[in-house]
C-alpha cells in the first residue's frame, strides 16, 4: 500500500514537472498574466484613482475589496470553529500529555521578551499603517501583533497572556474588525455609491475622492488587522491547551 | 548568473526540505523543518520581487503556523507511526 502510494506520488510529481515547462518564463511580457487588459488597467490607473504607491494593497483592499472582506470573514470563522470544536469536545477527556511541561518562567527569557514585545508591537502597527505605501498591510501587521501575545504566552504561561487579552475579548475584537470593514463598505453604500466604493466617502469627509479611497484603505486594513490579531492568539490559546484554556505549553 | 545559481540552490534545498519534513518521525522536528521550507519560499518570493507575498510567508508561514503546529503536537503523540 505504501509502495503503491509512493509510485503514484512520483508519477504525479513527474507529470507536474512535465506540465511546468509549458509555463511562460518568469517576467515574460507576453505571458497571459502580464498581457491581460486588467493588469495593464491596474498599472495605469492605480496611481490616478487612489494615489496609493503600493499597487498590491490597492488591488487587495480597493479593487478587490469584496474578496478581502470575505477572506477576513474566513479567518474569523476558522478561529471560531477551532475554538468551539475544542471547547465543546467530550468532557471526559482524560488523555494525559506525553510531556508534562512544568517550569518556572525563566529570568533571562522573560526579561528579553519584556524588551522585545513593545518593539514587535510598534513594528506591527507600522506595518499595518504603512501598508499602502510599502509592503505590508492588515494581514501581516495583524499576525505580527498576534505573535507578540503568543510570545508572552510562551515565555510566561498562557494565564499571563490571557490576563492581558481574554479569550472573550479576542472574539469581540475579531468581530469588531469585520464590523469596521463592512461598516466602511456600507457607509459608501449609503452615500450613493456601491458597496465598498470608497470614493463616495469624500462626500462627508473633507478630502478628494482619490484621497478618500487612500484613507478608506487604511481603515479597511485596520479592520483586517483587528480580526487577524485576535484570531491568531485565539487559535494558539485553543490549540495549545486542547480547548481547556489553562496550563498551556 | 548569480541569481540563477541562487534560485537553483534554493529550489534544490526546497525539494530536500520538503521530503525531509515528511521523512522525520518526530513531529516537532517536522514542524521546524516545515518552518525552514516556509523561510526558503519567503526568500524565493522576495528574490522574484513579490515582497508582499514574501512578507506574508515570513509572518504566517515561518512564524505563527510553526508555533501553532508545535502547540498542537504537544497535545498529540510526538512520534508519528509511519
Amino acid at each position: 500500500m505504501k509502495k503503491a502510494a509512493f509510485i503514484l506520488i512520483l508519477c504525479i510529481g513527474l507529470l507536474l514537472a512535465w506540465a511546468a515547462k509549458d509555463f511562460p518564463s518568469w517576467g515574460d511580457p507576453q505571458s497571459p498574466a502580464s498581457s491581460s487588459p486588467v493588469a495593464s488597467h491596474f498599472i495605469a490607473n492605480t496611481g490616478v484613482d487612489t494615489e496609493v504607491p503600493n499597487m498590491v494593497t490597492a488591488v487587495l483592499a480597493d479593487y478587490r475589496g469584496f474578496d478581502t472582506m470575505f477572506e477576513t470573514v474566513v479567518v474569523f470563522i476558522a478561529g471560531l470553529a477551532v475554538f468551539s470544536i475544542l471547547r465543546g469536545g467530550p468532557k471526559n477527556r482524560t488523555r494525559d500529555r506525553e510531556f508534562v511541561v512544568d517550569f518556572e518562567p525563566d529570568l533571562i527569557v522573560t526579561n528579553t521578551v519584556r524588551l522585545i514585545v513593545p518593539v514587535i508591537q510598534i513594528f506591527a502597527l507600522y506595518v499595518l499603517a504603512h501598508g499602502h505605501v510599502s509592503p505590508g498591510g492588515g494581514f501581516q501587521g495583524g499576525v505580527a501583533m498576534g505573535a507578540s501575545f503568543i510570545l508572552i504566552a510562551l515565555s510566561w504561561d498562557l494565564k499571563t497572556a490571557l490576563a492581558r487579552f481574554p479569550i472573550e475579548r479576542c472574539f469581540t475584537v475579531a468581530a469588531l474588525g469585520i464590523v469596521i470593514y463592512a461598516g466602511i463598505g456600507l457607509l459608501s453604500l449609503f452615500l450613493g455609491g456601491e458597496f465598498l466604493d470608497y470614493a463616495h466617502l469624500a462626500k462627508i469627509f473633507p478630502v478628494s475622492p482619490e484621497m478618500a479611497r487612500y484613507h478608506a484603505m487604511l481603515g479597511v486594513e485596520i479592520g483586517v488587522g483587528f480580526t487577524v490579531t485576535a484570531i491568531m492568539f485565539a487559535l494558539y490559546a485553543s490549540l495549545s491547551t486542547d480547548g481547556r484554556m489553562r496550563d498551556g505549553l | 548568473m548569480g541569481l540563477e545559481l541562487f534560485n537553483t540552490l534554493i529550489l534544490c534545498l526546497l525539494v530536500v526540505v520538503a521530503v525531509l519534513s515528511l521523512w522525520v518521525r518526530d513531529l516537532v522536528v517536522s514542524a521546524v523543518v516545515f518552518a525552514i521550507y516556509s523561510f526558503l519560499m519567503c526568500l524565493l518570493w522576495a528574490e522574484m520581487g513579490a515582497v508582499d507575498v514574501a512578507f506574508t510567508e515570513a509572518t504566517v508561514g515561518a512564524g505563527v503556523s510553526t508555533v501553532v503546529l508545535i502547540a498542537t503536537v504537544f497535545n498529540l503523540k510526538r512520534k508519528a507511526k509511519d
